[in-house]
């Protein structure tokens, strides 16, 4: 085998291909996490249709495919396959980049994603604030896309959107401040802003920030919980996409692949953002008590945990199976179902090889705790009404701001405690 | 308004394009192709940013001249189209114009039509709220209790389908009483539905009554004044939440409604959320009329002494009844012959819709979503 495609396996390197400088690697990664994030986005849509009727005592899609489940492969083809309209008198070429540009920015985010300490594309020592830098371009496509349509519903929509994510950006950098602070709290005194490295100074310092100097990490991480939400214009803060006022926001004018375009973007965004959240307050790719629950006994009851939820799924498949209706018209239907549940248990199964175990694991991790806030945002949206634009900015810039800018100062007293403490003494002494 | 022309628009348009580039004012267009205004109705906005500096509403597009019909119709033949005007609240449609013509023809309906038309119209009342309340809460933005009212609107809908075989233009009544008796198992069907759709009703109230989101985008919104109210003629839920304690069914008995114990409930300040708070305790005094109409339901015809011919006497009659969205009038003027000679109807809907304007000046455009959402209006009522 060319020593290209087995140098960065064979030298059991612990660094990301970005770091290690294989671009091969690198290439193969962002690949996979393309692919990856694409996927993702395909089963949100589908589990968000799906929660989201259980919640409204209704079964969402049912037809295509079991339980549904082929309807986004259904809806994908449907929107390539629509005509490409160009509304006239839009501004065609800004008209046309307006959701390359969203996309490009959401996508290059995944770059610094640690989905493991070795499962990134690569791990910049800037991380956060290139993460934040660059899905802050997104907002550019959002108003490119309402400014060359031409029509006042996608105008006002991008207008909503441009002042809603510029004033939310400030709460959310003062939250990411205050975790970033915390990463410096060790004894050399150093912080970081590698996305890897904020997740090992976590495990260093023994705790999730989310729970360190409680209440302090918690109430940053609520005020970048909330400002996550109207990042990525989702329900209660989907002010710029208001279906009921704006017929649908800064894309109303876009069809076909294009508006799905849009749509692609907002699912990666709500991954990427969620990714953030995790890395910073939730441990990252960390299991559940890493330090407390050491030893081979633990090591090895968590890495069956990706085997075990694979079952899970299977076994769930497998009973949705024998429910199907007995009527011959549901065979084909009842196959596929079945044909899914045998996909999730050879997964399991293959889940069950220590080598892969060992290797998936905090990917496993990362990707459960992403799900768990994609739940959450489902959940908003079948529970909030929408806030109205002035409310939207009263919550930002008087709530969420001076309380990320309390939070922020007191982490610092907090952190720098024994030493402030040192100094008041000394002046005493004096 | 002698050229028809000019009533179309007295918003300036041309003068708000010369103004565009230096008050920065907007003017859009708000339907009649749009998910919140209910139908096809038409708001011209004029805006500063988001702010509400004008509007201007445009109805017409659902016009069928309904009025004009009942003229080349005999009264017997009319009953069906009135079910079509506020397609939501058929039976009060169909109530309002059976006794405004027994009113004519100087008939009553017997006691036991009178408690079937008191049931069914309380049902419909109920039918009528859920679905504003869904399609309100849409607007604002909760998606949830749709889906929840129009579960529960179903059951009302299957009754009304076993009684009489249609579910929403229903034509329930006829002069002089109904035609239909009541099935078998009819008070069994309406007592289970009594019992079953209390708590549901607690469970829409879970949803919004204290949601922090609600209360700000529905508090002080579209605030009415009980003088404007009455000034602009509107009545309804959204006279009773500016503190007015007036409904027809207290003021001026009709069917059975004198022998039924309930309230009157009213707001004070007039908001969307007092509107609300109305309409969700107008709910549950539907439901204590019910019970009590249910369980007193006597024995006896359902229909009066008729004419095969319906011919009322010279003259001229004004009858209205509370309907789920306000004072629902009928005014019959008779030539002596089959068919009226002209029917006006005073719709709920065309009259609380005047107040739009006055309740959205100054505020943003979400309010005007919000104040279209909780006027409860039917284009079909509206445009007749």
């Amino acid at each position: 085998m060319p020593g290209f495609i087995t140098n960065y396996l064979d030298k059991n390197v612990h660094v990301t291909p970005g770091q290690y400088g294989s671009p091969f690697w690198a290439l193969v990664y962002i690949l996979l996490v393309f692919g990856g994030v694409s996927l993702a986005v395909v089963c949100m849509n589908w589990l968000e249709r799906k929660i989201l009727a259980h919640m409204q005592v209704r079964l969402g899609p049912m037809r295509v495919g079991p339980h549904g489940l082929l309807q986004p492969i259904a809806d994908a083809l449907k929107l390539i396959l629509k005509e490409d309209i160009v509304p006239e008198g839009a501004d065609t070429f800004v008209f046309l980049l307006a959701p390359l540009i969203i996309l490009l920015s959401v996508f290059s985010v995944y770059c610094v994603v640690p989905f493991g300490p070795t499962h990134a594309i690569t791990d910049m020592n800037i991380g956060i604030l290139f993460m934040l830098g660059v899905s802050s371009l997104s907002v550019l496509g959002i108003v490119m896309a309402g400014w060359a349509s031409n029509s006042h519903y996608p105008l006002i929509g991008a207008l909503r959107s441009s002042a809603q994510m510029v004033s939310y950006e400030i709460a959310m950098g003062l939250a990411v401040v205050s975790a970033v602070l915390m990463t410096s709290l060790n004894s050399a005194g150093t912080g970081t802003l590698s996305m890897i490295g904020i997740v090992q100074a976590q495990y260093a310092q023994h705790t999730w920030f989310v729970f360190k100097f409680f209440p302090l990490g918690l109430i940053a991480f609520f005020i970048f919980a909330v400002a996550m939400v109207a990042e990525t214009n989702r329900a209660p803060f989907d002010l710029p996409e208001a279906e009921s006022e704006l017929t649908a926001g800064f894309h109303t004018e876009y069809s076909g692949l294009r508006w799905s375009l849009f749509m692609l973007g907002e699912y990666a965004a709500m991954i990427s953002v969620s990714a953030i959240a995790i890395t910073l307050w939730l441990g990252g790719w960390m299991r559940p008590f890493p330090n407390l629950l050491h030893g081979p006994t633990w090591d090895l009851t968590f890495s069956l945990f990706p085997a075990l939820t694979f079952f899970g799924l299977a076994a769930m498949t497998f009973y949705s199976t024998v429910r199907m209706p007995k009527h011959p018209y549901f065979r084909i239907q009842t196959i596929g179902l079945g044909a899914f549940g045998g996909v999730f248990a050879l997964i399991g199964l293959i889940l069950l090889i220590p080598r892969v175990h060992d290797s998936v694991q905090d990917v496993y991790w990362f990707v459960a705790k992403i799900a768990v806030f994609l739940y959450l945002y489902i959940w908003y949206r079948g529970t909030f009404p929408r806030y109205r634009f002035d409310q939207l900015m009263k919550v930002g810039w008087k709530v969420l701001l001076p309380l990320g800018i309390g939070v922020l100062m007191a982490t610092g007293i907090v952190g720098l405690r024994t030493e402030i403490w040192d100094f008041v003494q000394r002046l005493v002494h004096i | 308004m002698t050229d028809p022309n000019s009533s179309v628009s007295h918003l300036d348009l041309e003068e708000s394009k010369k103004t565009f580039l230096d008050a920065n004012e907007l003017v859009i267009n708000m339907g009649p192709q749009h998910p919140a205004t209910h139908g096809v109705l038409r708001v011209i906005l004029r805006l500063d940013g988001e702010k509400v500096m004008g509007l201007e509403c445009v109805i017409g597009y659902l016009h069928r001249g309904v009025e004009k019909i009942a003229e080349n119709r005999t009264y017997t033949m009319f009953n069906p189209y009135v079910d079509r005007m506020d397609y939501v609240a058929a039976v009060s449609n169909g109530l309002g114009y059976c006794e405004a013509v027994e009113k004519l023809l100087n008939i009553e309906a017997p006691p036991r039509a009178n408690y079937i038309r008191a049931i069914l119209t309380e049902l419909n009342r109920l039918a009528s709220h859920q679905l504003w309340l869904g399609t309100h809460a849409l607007d604002i933005g909760a998606m949830t209790p749709l889906f929840y009212t129009f579960r529960d609107r179903e059951e009302i809908l299957k009754i009304f389908e076993k009684y009489c075989g249609a579910r929403l233009t229903t034509h329930a009544f006829r002069i002089g009483g109904c035609q239909y008796e009541t099935y078998e198992g009819f008070e069994k069907d309406v007592k289970k539905f009594l019992t079953f759709v209390a708590p549901k009703i607690d469970e829409y109230e879970e949803l919004l009554t204290t949601n922090r989101i609600w209360v700000e985008r529905t508090k002080n919104v579209g605030t009415i004044s009980a003088k404007d109210c009455i000034a602009l003629g509107v009545t309804g839920p959204v006279l009773r939440a500016s503190g007015v304690k007036w409904d027809l069914r207290k003021a001026q008995p009709y069917a059975a409604y004198k022998q039924f114990d309930f309230e009157i409930p009213t707001g004070q300040n007039g908001d969307t959320y007092d509107r609300y708070l109305v309409r969700m305790a107008e709910m549950r005094q539907s439901l204590r009329i019910v019970q009590q109409a249910v369980e007193a339901i006597p024995e006896g015809p359902i229909m009066a002494k008729v004419p095969k011919v319906i011919k009322p006497p010279v003259g001229e009659i004004y009858h209205s009844i509370e309907a789920p969205k306000g004072e629902l009038g009928y005014f019959i003027v008779s030539d002596g012959s089959t068919q009226p000679y002209r029917i006006r109807v005073r719709p709920p809907s065309f009259v609380n819709l005047q107040a739009l304007e006055l309740m959205c000046r100054g505020q943003l455009v979400a309010d005007v979503i919000a104040v279209i959402g909780t006027l409860d209006i039917v284009l079909g009522e509206v445009d007749r």
